[in-house]
Parts: C-alpha cells; sequence; structure tokens
C-alpha cells in the first residue's frame, strides 16, 4: 500500500488594502518568509503613494511618479495582487468573500483597509459636484467635477482641507473656505500658528471664512449651485470639498464576529479579537493607550510601522507595536510644518511654553514643558526644518527645555545656506524667561 | 501682469522667428579678392579662381544653393589634380614590365616615372612614398603584381593626391563656411547689429518680460501644470523644440556653412572682445552664455526661497560668463592660447591633443602654467574637492554643461527616467566612455611622444576622430542639449560624460557628501524622485531612511527643495555612517532589513 503523502501547504497571508500598511507588512513578511502572500485592493491595481494625490490633480506628477516600487516589483517578489473588494469575512471558514464572487481563503488575515471620508448627513450632500477627497476615485471624480468650474466650497478645515484648496487653486479656481473654528485648525494647533496659517492662507486668495458652518448645499437639476451657512449666507459654487476628517473604513465587518469600535479593536500586537486575524494604519482602534497618542491615528508612518510589527509577529517574532514619541508634518501652501512630542492646541496645568516668530510671519517655533520639572514635551515649527532624530532621542531621554534651547543649532535640518535664527530664538528666550539659563 | 507676460511671449516668438528667417535671408556673390582673402595656398588659389570662373561676380540667391555650387567647385579642382597626377592603368602596366622576374624595385618607379619631367616627377615621388615598401618582393605572378600595384595607386588617388594637391574634406569643411561667411551679401551682412538686436536681444527681452511677473507669485515650489504643460511633458511643443535643438547641433557640428548668417551677427561682439571676426564656436558661445544668464534668472526667481539654489545659479552663470566665455577671448586679444581655466580632462577631451600642447608649449611661461593648472585639476581638484564637498562642487556649481542644465534644462528635469533598468543602462555607458577617453588620450600621447599613429591595434587619428565626432560632438551636443525636451536635462551628464564618471568614481568611495534622510518622516509621495534630474528614485532611499550615496548625484539640491516634509538634506560630514544601514525612526525594536 502506498502512503499517500500530503505536503505542508505554505501559509497563506492574506492582507485586504493596498496602502501604506498592506503593502509594509507585504514587503516585510516577504523578506522574513516564503509565505503565500496575497494583496487584495478595489481602488488600484498596484500600490501608490496616496499622500500625493494631490500633486497629480495639480500636475506636479503623473500617477505613475506616485507608485514607490516598479510594476515588476511584485511578481519579482511574489506578492500577489488581486483586484478585487472584499464583502465579507467569515472568520470560522477563515475565508473572504469578493465582490467579484470568488471566495480567498487565508491562514492569517491583515485588515488594512484605511479610512473613509467623514459625511455628517448635511442636506444636499450627495448632489453632483459635492465630493470628499480621500482616494483615487476620489481624485477621478475630482478632475470630473472640477472641469471648467470657476468657484469651490471647501467645508472642514483640516490638512485635506487645505490640500483641497491648494489643489483647486492650481486650476485657478476660486476657493471659499468654511472652517468652524477660530482660526484655521486650531482644535489642533496653539492659537499663534493657527493665526500663522490662517493669514498664510488668505495670502494666497483663498475667502477662509473662520468660525462660519454649513447648513445646507443647494442644488438645481442634481448638480451642486450654492450652500447656505448657518449664519445665513448663500454662496454660489459649482463645486463643494466635504473635508470634515475621516474615520475608519470597517463596515463590511459588521456581523463579522471581529469586534470594532470606532475602528477595528486590536491589542498591542495589533490582534483582533478573533485568532489569525490582524489589523493596522488607519482602521485600527487601540484598546490600550500609549502616551501623547490617540487610539485612532491616520497617520502615513503608523500604518507604516504597524504593518512593519505586524509582519515581525506573523513570522514568528512577536513584536509589540510601540511607535516611540508623537511626530508629524505638513505643508501648508508654502509653510512647512514639523512636530515633535506633545504640543497642544491650549496649555495644560503643569505645562509652559515659549513661542518665537520670524519677521516674515512664515516661520516660527513653539516649545512646550512641563513648569514641574522642566522637561521638554514637544515643539511645533514652521518654515524651519528639524532633525526628527535630535527630537526623538531628547524626548525619549527626558531632556530639560534649557538643554533643548541651549542645542537647538544642532537640531537644524534646513539646506546649507540658509538663514539660521537659533540666536534670535535664544535670546528672546533668555528675555522672556529669565529664571532659566542657557 | 499677465499682459507683460504675454507681451514677452510674443517678442521672443518674434525674436526666434526672425532668427530663423535670417538663416536664409542673404545673397552669396564670389569674387576672386574673397577666395584670396581665404586660401593661404597660392597654387591652390590660382586653380580655385579660374575653375570658379563659371559663379564669380553673380549674385545666388540661396545658401543650399552657394554651398553646393562650392561643392561641385571643390570636387572639380580635386578631379582636376586626379587627372594630372593620378597613376593611369597604363603606368601600372609599365610599372609591371619594368619589374624583372616580377620583382618591385624602385628602378621600375624610376624608369616608369621620369624625374625629367614636372608632372611625371610628382608621380615618381607619390609613388615612391606610398609604394616604395614594395620594393624587393617577389611575386608569383603579373598579375599579382598588378593587383597590388592597383591598389597603392588606389590609395594614391584617394588620399594623397587630394590632400596634397587639392582639398580633403577637412579642407573643404572649413573652406566652404569661411568662403560662404565671407561671399554673404545682404541685411544681416550689412546691419549685423541690428539683425542681433531684433533676433538674440528681442528673445532675450521678451524673456526676461515673461519671466518676471513671476516675482509676484508667492515664493516657494510652483510645479503647478507642469505635466500638463506641452512644453515640458514630451508633447508637441516639446518634441519641436528638442528637433529644433538637434538640428542646430547638427547644423553647428556637421554643416557650419549653412549657418554663416548667424555668425555674422556676432561678428562686431567678438571683435569688440577679442579683436577677430566670430568663429561658429564664438557664436554657439554667446547664445550657450545668454541661456545661461537669462535661464538663471529664471531659476533664481523661481526657487527664491532657498539660498542654497540661488547661490548655486549665481556660480554656474559666474563661471559660464568669465570662465568659459571672456577670459578665454580676452586671453586671444592679448596674443595668448585660447584657455578655459574651468574645463577639466576627460570632460575636455582635446586636452592633450598634439595641437593644445604644442600651443601651451610654445607660449612660455604662461602656456606652462596652463599646462600644469589643467593637469592640477585632474588630479588633485577632483579628488581633492569631491572628497569635500561632493561632485556637486564642479557639477552643478562650476560646468558649462551643468550650468546650462540647471538653468535652460531646468523645465525638463522631470523628464529623466528612474526606471531600474536605465541605472543599469547609465552604469555601463557613462563608464564605457570613460575607459574610450582614456584609452583615446593614451593613444594620443603615445603618438605625440613616438610619432607612431599606430597604438596596440589602433590608428590613434582615427580614434580621437571617432571621438571627437561621436561623443565630443554627437553626444555631449546633439544628445547632450537636443534631448533635453525627450529625456531631461542631464542625458549627456548621466550617460555620457567621463569627468562625471570620474567624479562620481571618487563620491561614490571617498568622499564627506551624502543626501541625509529625516528619520521617519517621509510619506513617499515621489516629489524628490520625479525632480531628480540624473534619475535617482531618492524616494527609494528617504522611505527607508537610508543615506543617499550615489555616483551621480550632481547635488543640485532640488529634491530637498521639492520634500513637501522636509526630509533631504544634502550634508558633509565626517565618513563614518555614510554607508550607515537604514535608521527609519520607527517602532522599537524593529530593524529595517533588505
Amino acid at each position: 500500500m502506498i502512503e499517500s503523502v500530503s505536503l505542508p501547504r505554505m501559509t497563506h497571508v492574506v492582507i485586504i488594502g493596498n496602502g501604506i500598511s498592506g503593502i509594509t507588512a507585504a514587503r516585510n513578511i516577504r523578506k522574513q518568509s516564503d509565505y503565500k502572500i496575497t494583496v487584495i485592493s478595489s481602488e488600484t491595481e498596484y500600490f501608490f503613494s496616496r499622500t500625493a494625490i494631490m500633486y497629480i490633480y495639480m500636475g506636479h506628477m503623473k500617477y505613475e511618479h506616485t507608485k514607490p516600487y516598479e510594476d515588476w516589483f511584485w511578481k519579482k517578489n511574489k506578492i500577489d495582487l488581486l483586484r478585487d473588494h472584499v464583502m465579507k469575512v467569515n472568520v470560522q471558514k477563515k475565508s473572504l468573500t469578493l465582490q467579484s464572487g470568488e471566495t480567498v481563503s487565508y491562514d492569517k488575515l491583515i485588515i488594512a483597509t484605511g479610512s473613509k471620508s467623514n459625511k455628517f448627513g448635511w442636506p444636499g450632500q450627495d448632489l453632483q459636484g459635492v465630493q470628499s477627497l480621500y482616494g483615487y476615485p476620489d481624485l477621478e471624480l475630482m478632475e470630473k467635477n472640477t472641469k471648467g468650474i470657476k468657484h469651490a466650497v471647501i467645508v472642514g478645515g483640516g490638512l485635506i482641507g487645505i490640500e483641497m484648496a491648494e489643489m483647486l487653486l492650481s486650476r485657478k479656481i476660486e476657493v471659499t473656505f468654511l472652517v468652524r473654528e477660530k482660526e484655521f485648525w486650531d482644535n489642533v494647533l496653539p492659537k499663534q500658528e493657527a493665526s500663522l496659517i490662517s493669514r498664510h492662507v488668505r495670502s494666497h486668495h483663498v475667502d477662509l471664512k473662520l468660525t462660519t458652518e454649513l447648513k445646507k448645499i443647494k442644488g438645481d437639476g442634481g448638480r451642486v449651485t450654492s450652500i447656505e451657512t448657518r449664519a445665513g449666507e448663500t454662496i454660489e459654487c459649482q463645486f463643494v470639498g466635504l473635508t470634515a476628517g475621516v474615520s475608519p473604513n470597517i463596515e463590511f465587518l459588521n456581523d463579522s464576529g471581529i469586534e470594532t469600535k470606532r475602528g477595528v479593536l486590536v491589542n498591542e500586537y495589533l490582534e483582533t479579537n478573533v485568532s489569525d486575524v490582524f489589523a493596522l494604519g488607519d482602521c485600527v482602534e487601540r484598546t490600550y493607550e500609549l502616551p501623547g497618542r490617540r487610539t485612532v491615528e491616520q497617520v502615513w508612518y503608523t500604518g507604516r510601522m504597524m504593518g512593519e510589527v505586524v509582519a515581525q509577529t506573523i513570522c514568528g517574532a512577536k513584536t509589540k507595536y510601540e511607535p516611540g514619541p508623537w511626530f508629524n508634518s505638513a505643508k501648508f501652501f508654502d509653510v512647512e510644518y514639523q512636530t515633535y512630542g506633545h504640543v497642544g492646541n491650549t496649555l495644560k496645568e503643569n505645562e509652559s511654553d515659549f513661542y518665537w516668530e520670524h519677521s516674515s510671519g512664515l516661520k516660527c517655533v513653539h516649545l512646550v514643558w512641563d513648569k514641574t520639572n522642566d522637561q521638554f514635551m514637544g515643539i511645533n515649527t514652521f518654515g524651519i526644518r528639524m532633525r526628527h532624530e535630535c527630537f526623538d532621542r531628547w524626548l525619549r531621554e527626558k531632556r530639560s527645555i534649557d538643554f533643548v534651547m541651549s542645542h537647538l543649532a544642532e537640531a537644524n535640518f534646513d539646506p546649507e545656506f540658509f538663514d539660521r535664527h537659533e540666536a534670535e530664538i535664544q535670546a528672546k528666550f533668555r528675555e522672556q524667561l529669565v529664571s532659566h539659563s542657557i | 501682469m499677465k499682459a507683460v507676460k504675454t507681451f514677452g511671449l510674443i517678442l521672443f516668438v518674434a525674436g526666434f522667428f526672425i532668427f530663423n528667417i535670417s538663416f536664409f535671408w542673404s545673397s552669396y556673390e564670389l569674387t576672386p579678392a574673397i577666395i584670396k582673402s581665404q586660401f593661404s595656398n597660392s597654387d591652390k588659389t590660382e586653380l580655385f579662381i579660374k575653375q570658379s570662373e563659371a559663379i564669380q561676380n553673380q549674385l545666388i540667391k540661396s545658401n543650399f544653393e552657394f554651398v553646393s555650387k562650392l561643392d561641385e567647385l571643390f570636387a572639380s579642382v580635386n578631379h582636376y589634380y586626379l587627372k594630372l597626377y593620378g597613376v593611369t592603368e597604363k603606368e601600372i602596366d609599365a610599372l609591371v614590365k619594368h619589374s624583372a622576374d616580377n620583382i618591385f624595385s624602385i628602378a621600375a618607379i624610376d624608369l616608369t616615372f621620369s624625374v625629367d619631367h614636372n608632372i611625371t616627377k610628382q608621380k615618381n615621388k607619390l609613388f615612391k612614398d606610398y609604394g616604395g615598401w614594395l620594393a624587393g618582393q617577389q611575386f608569383s605572378s603579373a598579375e599579382e603584381l598588378k593587383t597590388q600595384l592597383l591598389s597603392v595607386s588606389g590609395k594614391l588617388n584617394e588620399y594623397a593626391i587630394v590632400s596634397q594637391f587639392g582639398f580633403d574634406r577637412y579642407a573643404v569643411r572649413d573652406l566652404k563656411y569661411s568662403l560662404t561667411k565671407a561671399s554673404a551679401l545682404g541685411p544681416v551682412k550689412s546691419n549685423p547689429l541690428l539683425f542681433l538686436l531684433v533676433t538674440i536681444g528681442l528673445s532675450v527681452l521678451g524673456s526676461l518680460l515673461y519671466i518676471f511677473p513671476k516675482l509676484q507669485l508667492p515664493s516657494g515650489i510652483k510645479n503647478n501644470g507642469i505635466f500638463f504643460n506641452v512644453m515640458k511633458n514630451v508633447q508637441w511643443l516639446g518634441i519641436l523644440t528638442g528637433t529644433w535643438l538637434i538640428a542646430f547641433y547638427v547644423i553647428l557640428y556637421f554643416y557650419p556653412e549653412y549657418m554663416t548668417n548667424w555668425v555674422l551677427m556676432v561678428d562686431p561682439v567678438s571683435e569688440l572682445i577679442s579683436g577677430n571676426e566670430a568663429s561658429r564656436f564664438f557664436l554657439y558661445g554667446f547664445i550657450y552664455t545668454l541661456c545661461i544668464l537669462v535661464m538663471g534668472v529664471r531659476m533664481i526667481i523661481h526657487y527664491r526661497h532657498s539660498k542654497y539654489q540661488i547661490l548655486r545659479t549665481y556660480s554656474v552663470m559666474f563661471f559660464q560668463t568669465a570662465f568659459a566665455f571672456l577670459i578665454p577671448e580676452i586671453l586671444i586679444r592679448l596674443n595668448q592660447p585660447y584657455f578655459d581655466f574651468k574645463n577639466i580632462w576627460p570632460l575636455d577631451y582635446s586636452f592633450f591633443f598634439d595641437n593644445r600642447l604644442d600651443t601651451l608649449l610654445a607660449n612660455g611661461g604662461v602656456g606652462i602654467f596652463m599646462l600644469v593648472w589643467g593637469i592640477a585639476l585632474i588630479i588633485i581638484a577632483v579628488p581633492v574637492l569631491v572628497y569635500f564637498f561632493g561632485k556637486r562642487w564642479y557639477c552643478s556649481w562650476v560646468c558649462g554643461c551643468g550650468g546650462l542644465a540647471e538653468t535652460l534644462g531646468d523645465p525638463y528635469r522631470q523628464l529623466s527616467n528612474k526606471t531600474l533598468k536605465f541605472w543599469k543602462v547609465e552604469r555601463w555607458m557613462i563608464h564605457a566612455v570613460l575607459v574610450f577617453a582614456v584609452v583615446m588620450t593614451g593613444g594620443v600621447l603615445y603618438t605625440y611622444f613616438t610619432d607612431a599613429s599606430w597604438f596596440l591595434f589602433f590608428d590613434t587619428y582615427k580614434l580621437r576622430e571617432i571621438y571627437g565626432a561621436f561623443i565630443g560632438a554627437g553626444f555631449a551636443g546633439v544628445v547632450g542639449t537636443g534631448f533635453y525636451p525627450l529625456m531631461g536635462n542631464r542625458t549627456w551628464c548621466r550617460f555620457g560624460c567621463p569627468l562625471a564618471a570620474y567624479l562620481g568614481i571618487v563620491q561614490r568611495f571617498k568622499s564627506r557628501f551624502r543626501i541625509t534622510t529625516n528619520g521617519g518622516q517621509c510619506i513617499s509621495c515621489g516629489n524628490c524622485s520625479t525632480y531628480c534630474e540624473m534619475g535617482i528614485d531618492v524616494r527609494w532611499y528617504a522611505q527607508r531612511g537610508q543615506n543617499i550615496v550615489r555616483s551621480s548625484c550632481v547635488g543640485c539640491g532640488v529634491c530637498s527643495s521639492v520634500c513637501p516634509r522636509g526630509v533631504l538634506n544634502l550634508e558633509v560630514k565626517g565618513e563614518a555612517g555614510r554607508f550607515g544601514t537604514p535608521i527609519l525612526i520607527g517602532n522599537n525594536h524593529v530593524k529595517i532589513m533588505d
């Protein structure tokens, strides 16, 4: 009698979503294993950098420039790309039902489905010419919606809103920008920075309407013609951008048995409540606290880090997600912004701060420390590039504000020959805070 | 302001249009006086004057017709001498007959070509020069001897007679150019300054009017619409521009006789600076310098938020104007050798050519200084400065090719190919050109010192000619600049420049220069890679937090300028950690793996 030998089937890792989180996981799993890897996405065939969508619209780049890896990369590295949409996850059978009707079974599942744009049920939000901006289909829609138009209204003053304003202006479309807050993004930025950015936005001829909220969007024949604000003002427009934030894209997991709240709930190993199911990136909500970090963090690099972490765990080296001190960056028209550590929009009781602004009104730094022990907590910097590595180290080493202030020059990351401001910043610090010695 | 911009564009187009029209805008009349002024050899002059009687003092309307008449003239003069001194088959038969036992001898030559007669005396000498080496050889049959002698007479007819008595192709090229220029009649010839003003002058003025309104935009990266632009995205206007540039270079290097009207326009400028009438390379240098200056102004306005870009642009504008254009011309005025103090072998591939070495050696202290300076640039300046600053000290701060690429070429920087395939091609090609340049120069020096034209298995004259035509003119000129709107502004620097290859080898292995990346801030947007003129996939390094140490990087700094998150910085510091492992700041305990 011949014994039938069944070869051990290769572990199949299926990743839903081809954004930075899912793709980083795929690449890192490939580096460490020979598992079969399948990435499923309905958005685009290949991984592209969603952060560059604005540059495609503005003509700085073409879509192909936004792909960080050449198309041959995936085949060469045996990462299967499947262009489809996952409708349902069956955790008992360990399988996925796709829009095409196919089913895919997995041994390990990674959910990395990112976000979707918030819509708050405004009347008229589904009219033609009204849209959000998050993924590639939104870019194509925006291209269509803004063809030949004169005036646009953007609702919601966050990072996507300001990008959208810049995009529209690049096509010579007038922009009215409705922002609920007193200054642009002052729910995140301290008032000095928020005001600096508000001024900068206005200098680009954006009609920035602060403390203004949308009441309804009006249309004619299905297409937007104007909006009305809460204050009763009517603004004619042919396009409305809804940019009031994003939230995890997880509806397809309803009834799957995978626990969700705002996002897919994960522990510090990025495991969900179901074994062999992991979740990463924007769509995740942490069930545990990390100092200085929100439980849902929709930024590029956290997705990337989670991808690296989950790859370790899946390949046998169980690793905790520990992203270290908070940092981020953005660009508001011509002003670059970087932040390291914690700088809240208002000071807490134990906090003290120092703010310096350059006479041009386009550069500033804002440092915050704990006044009970002088420990440096964080910095916002606008128009001056700073070295991540320095601030990361100083935050981890719990350096004092005086140390940071006196070593500021070391952290400068501006190109050669740029004007340096450390001496001026330090002089002002000494003048304002005579008790400190730097 | 929009009106100013439009007006500027109209002026530019008008100036450019008249410039192109003026290419054709002369009539030509050849006179004995003109012929005498352009010829040095009196025998040839007389014959040429006689042969050209049919077209003398007759107005020829187009340069094409005039040049073709000249071609016919040179052919007929050459034909005359071939008939006169060419060895006939009858004479070959006589040579065979005089060779007893099929042994060829000098006596056979003397018996066939009498030295008493002027023409046969010449033939006698020519045949001894070219066939003397056969003397003493015995051939198996008369037929075989005849075949051998026919081959000698073939070479005589092909090379010796034409170059000794008639006009070889080099002489024809030079004389066609100088005769055409001297024979021109018409508006350009009579008003060169006026034409200079309404062509190049108007274009410069128009360009500046087009550029200055950019100052009204807020400073910062303004790349809006580049990939929708018909000029900057290989669309019809870009292709048309590329075609024009390619045609310009082909005419400049290979058919200069057609562009004499343009050269006439800059005669007054050349006379003012060096005291001589303009050569076609004076015209080229003049336009080249203006392009760098005008487009340098654009570059400065475009990147006015970056002091690095501003200083770098001032630098290339200065080195082009002073070092490449004015100083060499002034040296001529002072009766010193023409010398560009910033041009370095092997980019300056003819630095060790015999004619240039002889010129330098014949000019006493100044010539010796120039020779030593040129050699010091190669063996001291390149390694030392690249060690301290990276190859950018030359490629994007000093070099003329780099200067043009960074100014005139800046609008096309996004067209360089970033694929791995092109990187592979680049590495093979540029190092092959470097090897070619070294071998060619070695051969030329070997010939210089030994007088033997054969080095190993090649003819050094042929080799330098091939290098000059294919690399010096074809690659650096026609492809180098003509391909700006098609393949980006650094095609030559990336794929062909042997000096860039040399600088790159030093930069790759022994330098303090690198581009550093800023922790974990990269968002992989791709602006850096898109705007890298050298086709480096900068993002590939940035997104994994790895220093960028690439031999091809010319340090233009644009990746750093266009980065929206402040990730990239050109830095010089200690060599330790230059090739360090990626240090992406990320999750604790997770190391990036290759």
